[in-house]
Formats: C-alpha cells, sequence, structure tokens
C-alpha cells in the first residue's frame, strides 16, 4: 500500500467508517438537511437540534465510500455544542485541509482528512456530509449538492 | 482472431504503469483504448486532406468528402445497413438517442405510450422522459426481476406491456451495469406485431460481436464510436431510411436544406436531413478504421473472448465474501458488475487503481435501477478483445486486498 493511499485511509477514519459516531436519524430534530452527490449516489442527511444558535443534538444517515461516510461521522463530533458561526468556521478549516493537505496544529481531528488532497475526485466525498449541515443551520430545504465549481 | 498478445501491441496505451504497476485496462464499457491505426488515420486527415466537406470543389475538400462519405459506406457495413444513407453521423450514443427521441416525440399524443426498461442507461430513458412530457404520452417500463436482477426483462410483464396503444419501444442491446444482453431480434419483432417503432441502444453490443441491423429489425440503432476503438465524440444513428426521411430534424442550419429561403426552407433527405453544420470528419474517419480493425480481428472471435473473461470474473468473484453480482447468471457480455455488503464501489476502485487495474464504481448511469436493487453503486470490470485471463486474475487478487483492508474478509 503506497503512502498515498495510507495517508487517504488514514486510521481515525476506517475507525469512523467501521463504527460511525451519531449515526441515526434524531427524533427532536429541529433542522434537517439532506446532501447528495449525483456523481457517486452517495447520500447523506444531517439532523440537527438547535438550542439557540448551538447545535445541541446531531445525527447522521446514509450511504456511501468510507471516505464520505466516515467524514460525516467526524464532522458530527466536532461540530456538536458549536454556534453557526464556530460551524462555518470549522467547515471552511476542513475546506482547506482537504484541498490542500495542510492541517494547522489547532485542528488536529480534522487533519485526518489532508490525504485527500491527493485525490481530487474524493474531495467531494469528504464534504459531503459538511454541505449537508451547513445547510441544516442555514434552514435550508435544498438538498445540499456537492456537484458545485466551489469545491 | 489474432493473439492477444499481438493485439495489444496496437494499444500505446495499455503499455504504461500506474501506481508502479502495469496497467490493467478493465473499464471499456466506459470507453475502450484505441489502436494504433484509429490514432493514425485521423493524425492522417488533419495532416493530408483536412477541408470541410461537401460544397468543396477544391481538391481538399473533394478528398475530405470522399473519405467521409466513405466513411459512412464503411459503417454502413459495418452494421449491414441497406444503404449508407441511412447512417447518420453524431457526437454519440445520447445524441442519437436524443434526436430520435425528439423527432418521434413529435408525432406523440396523449393516450400514446412510450415503453422502455428498467435496465436503460439514463441516455436512454431520460430523452424518453423528456418526449413523454412534451408529447403527452405516457412512458412504462418493463420491469427487470429477481434481486439482483438475474432474471432479465420480466417476459410475463412485457406481454401485458406491449399494446397497441405502445408507439415506441426504446431498449437497451447489452446492459451497461448489469451485463445482460436482451434477445433484441425477438423483442423487435413483438414490437413490430403492434406496430411499435423500435429503437435500439447498441453502445455496449455493435463493437463486441457480430452485428447486424437488418437481421435485428429495429428501426432506429444509436451507438457511439468510442466504446468500440474509435475515438470520442462521434457516434450513429441508425434509422430505416423511410423512416428518417419522415423524422423532423432536431437541429438546422448549414448543409442540411435542401432550399432555404428567408421566412421557410425544405429539408433534405437523410442523412444530411439530420447533420447540421460541420460534421466531425476527422471521427466518422477514425470510425471507420476502427470498423477495419475490429473486423481484421474478427467480430465472432472478440465476442467470444469477451464472453470467457467475463465467465472466468464472474467465476472467480462468486469465491469472494460478501459479495453480489448483478445480472443474468448465465450468457452475458463482458462486462461483471457486483457489489460487497461492507466496502462502497469507490473505495474498492481507489484501492484497484493502487495496483494498477482501472475499474468503475458508481450507478453507472442507472441510478433508477441502482435504487430499485437497494444498491448505491457498484463495482464494474469490462473485457474487451486486448483484455487477459491474467488481468482478471489480479484483479481478484486486488480486490481480496481490498477486502482485507477493510476488515471485511
Amino acid at each position: 500500500m503506497s503512502g498515498d493511499l495510507t495517508e487517504l485511509y488514514q486510521q481515525v477514519i476506517l475507525d469512523h467508517n467501521k463504527r460511525p459516531r451519531n449515526r441515526g436519524r434524531l427524533p427532536t430534530a429541529t433542522r434537517v438537511a439532506h446532501g447528495d452527490n449525483p456523481t457517486c449516489g452517495d447520500q447523506c442527511s444531517v439532523y440537527v437540534r438547535l438550542d439557540g444558535d448551538r447545535i445541541a443534538e446531531i445525527g447522521f444517515d446514509g450511504a456511501g465510500c468510507a471516505i464520505s461516510q466516515a467524514s460525516a461521522s467526524l464532522m458530527t463530533t466536532q461540530v456538536k455544542g458549536k454556534t453557526a458561526a464556530e460551524v462555518r468556521g470549522l467547515y471552511d478549516a476542513f475546506h482547506h485541509i482537504v484541498t490542500t493537505g495542510e492541517a494547522p496544529a489547532e485542528i488536529s481531528d480534522l487533519a485526518a482528512f489532508a490525504g485527500v488532497h491527493a485525490f481530487p475526485a474524493r474531495i467531494k466525498c469528504a464534504t459531503l456530509g459538511w454541505h449537508a449541515v451547513l445547510n441544516a443551520l442555514n434552514g435550508d430545504a435544498v438538498p445540499a449538492t456537492t456537484e458545485t465549481r466551489a469545491d | 482472431m489474432p493473439s492477444v498478445q499481438d493485439l495489444r501491441r496496437d494499444f500505446p496505451a495499455l503499455h504504461q504503469q500506474v501506481n508502479g504497476r502495469p496497467l490493467a485496462y478493465l473499464d471499456n464499457a466506459a470507453t475502450t483504448q484505441k489502436p494504433r491505426a484509429v490514432i493514425d488515420a485521423i493524425v492522417r486527415f488533419y495532416e493530408q486532406d483536412n477541408s470541410n466537406v461537401h460544397r468543396g470543389l477544391h481538391a481538399l475538400s473533394m478528398r475530405a468528402t470522399q473519405a467521409y462519405e466513405g466513411a459512412r459506406e464503411r459503417v454502413a457495413r459495418f452494421i449491414g445497413a441497406a444503404d449508407a444513407a441511412e447512417v447518420v453521423f453524431t457526437r454519440g450514443t445520447t445524441e442519437s438517442i436524443n434526436l430520435v427521441a425528439r423527432g418521434l416525440g413529435a408525432t406523440l399524443k396523449p393516450g400514446d405510450v412510450i415503453l422502455a426498461t428498467e435496465m436503460e442507461h439514463h441516455s436512454n430513458l431520460l430523452p424518453w422522459q423528456q418526449a413523454a412530457r412534451r408529447s403527452g404520452a405516457e412512458l412504462r417500463l418493463v420491469p427487470v426481476t429477481g434481486a439482483d436482477a438475474e432474471g432479465g426483462l420480466d417476459a410475463a410483464a412485457l406481454d401485458a406491456l406491449l399494446t397497441p396503444a405502445v408507439k415506441v419501444f426504446a431498449f437497451t442491446h447489452g446492459s451497461n451495469t448489469l451485463g445482460t444482453v436482451n434477445p433484441a431480434a425477438e423483442l423487435c419483432a413483438r414490437a413490430r406485431a403492434v406496430g411499435a417503432v423500435t429503437v435500439l441502444d447498441a453502445a455496449q453490443t455493435v463493437g463486441h460481436g457480430a452485428f447486424d441491423v437488418q437481421r435485428l429489425g429495429a428501426d432506429f440503432t444509436a451507438f457511439s464510436g468510442h466504446k468500440m476503438c474509435g475515438p470520442t465524440g462521434i457516434g450513429v444513428l441508425y434509422g430505416r431510411r423511410a423512416l428518417l426521411d419522415r423524422l423532423e430534424p432536431d437541429e438546422t442550419g448549414g448543409g442540411m436544406v435542401a432550399q432555404a429561403g428567408f421566412t421557410e426552407s425544405r429539408w433534405k433527405s437523410a442523412p444530411e436531413r439530420h447533420e447540421a453544420g460541420t460534421p466531425h470528419v476527422a471521427g466518422a474517419i477514425g470510425l471507420a478504421a476502427a470498423c477495419d480493425y475490429l473486423e481484421a480481428a474478427g467480430r465472432e472471435a472478440i465476442a467470444a473472448h469477451d464472453a470467457a473473461l467475463a465467465r472466468l470474473a464472474y467465476d472467480r468473484l462468486a469465491e469472494l465474501p460478501g459479495i453480489r453480482l448483478l445480472g443474468t447468471r448465465g450468457a452475458r457480455g463482458g462486462l461483471v458488475s457486483f457489489a460487497f455488503a461492507d466496502v462502497h464501489a469507490h473505495d474498492v476502485v481507489t484501492l484497484a487503481d493502487e495496483d494498477g487495474i482501472a475499474l468503475r464504481g458508481g450507478h453507472h448511469c442507472n441510478q433508477p435501477l441502482m435504487r430499485k436493487l437497494g444498491l448505491a453503486s457498484t463495482t464494474r470490470a469490462s473485457f474487451y478483445l486486448y483484455n487477459t485471463e491474467e488481468e482478471v486474475e489480479r484483479m481478484v487478487a486486488s480486490l481480496r486486498r481490498v477486502l482485507k483492508f477493510f476488515g471485511a474478509a
């Protein structure tokens, strides 16, 4: 297994893929958003209960590759308890990590996804869950899609 | 057929390393590699004969026109068309089907039925959805049977669906997702018996064996050059001449008009009627070279070779834990499509690529069928005349490593 591939499928990612955190529909959700990736058929629904501007509870479900599902799982652990503005900041940092491979030390948990940058076709997998949570926070009923040039 | 090793020498792209391993190109249902003869034919055209076709009286234009019309005749022979005028050059299967769907769609009305099947590629489904929407006709689908679509098209349902209200029956000859090959001649005959026009998507079959439009009896047949050793950007709509001449042109402009006036015009007959604008001359010439190449290799032999590799792959893959193999168990085209319970197709493809093996993962432009089968995606290996048994074995060994990596075996 080459270095690039070991970087892509970090232990953290394999672990989240096998044992996803916060998986499942959230009955108390106040916001729901669905993300899909038309090219791959990857799907991710994110359920959020907001307490004021803060994510009190979060759940996700969906189907897709290890990168997309592990990323959504890790995302839920990172955004719980955060405000919408903080989540947007985290997403910007995450996007930087997956597109450049550079990971600032202070967000080490997300750094597991730095290897994605060597596989441009997989960046949209890694960002799927994040697009969904951002849409949920925006109160956006429109399904998130990663099929944009913004990726 | 010449030996596979001899054939492989004709394909420059096959001789490269990917991630430090020799390339095993098993993505032929998406597009095939090109033999030197095809590449050379295109280069020769651009270096020696390049000019616009038709209407030109100078030497290069006459040579280009001759080569372009010669390509039409070559393709007509390749598919057994009675007349070269029945061959319309398009950009590919998608454009061919859209052209015929819009043309036929304009003749439909509420109460009419367009019949397609659940195993259609989006390119033979969405144009008919549009035709139904515009005309008020109803789109109905012949279901596939079996949890893994192993039963093929539902024959009983087809009996019930094929009523005189069916004006068009559009179906695929070989499924790009399942590997299933439909009995096209029989289906065309049954559709004809109720007066339906048949549209055959032959993208996966024309270059993979003997093919005769007259014997199959389809009114229209669509296919792409790039899936049969030809260049991208060129394809064919075959149509029975009387039907092509009646079909309203989809695009209008230069080259397709018999007499143009300021406020109205009259169209030429087929094929020019359906080829507005400057055609892809080099593409047509490349496609003709591909026809020559495949015929020299032996079309029956290619079919037997592809089928043998698919059978080998099917049997070897069946030994892998947690695998679902799609499509008919027996006779199939040169591809296998499969899914693992715990490993997603995109992860499979990424890891196999590490071993130099080019596979495809996804919904294969077959989303509704995937949904019906309860799958998000499958991994597909598709074979062609230059693939070897060793490549099949390498794929299976690589997949075993993938399963181990994800703790699924």
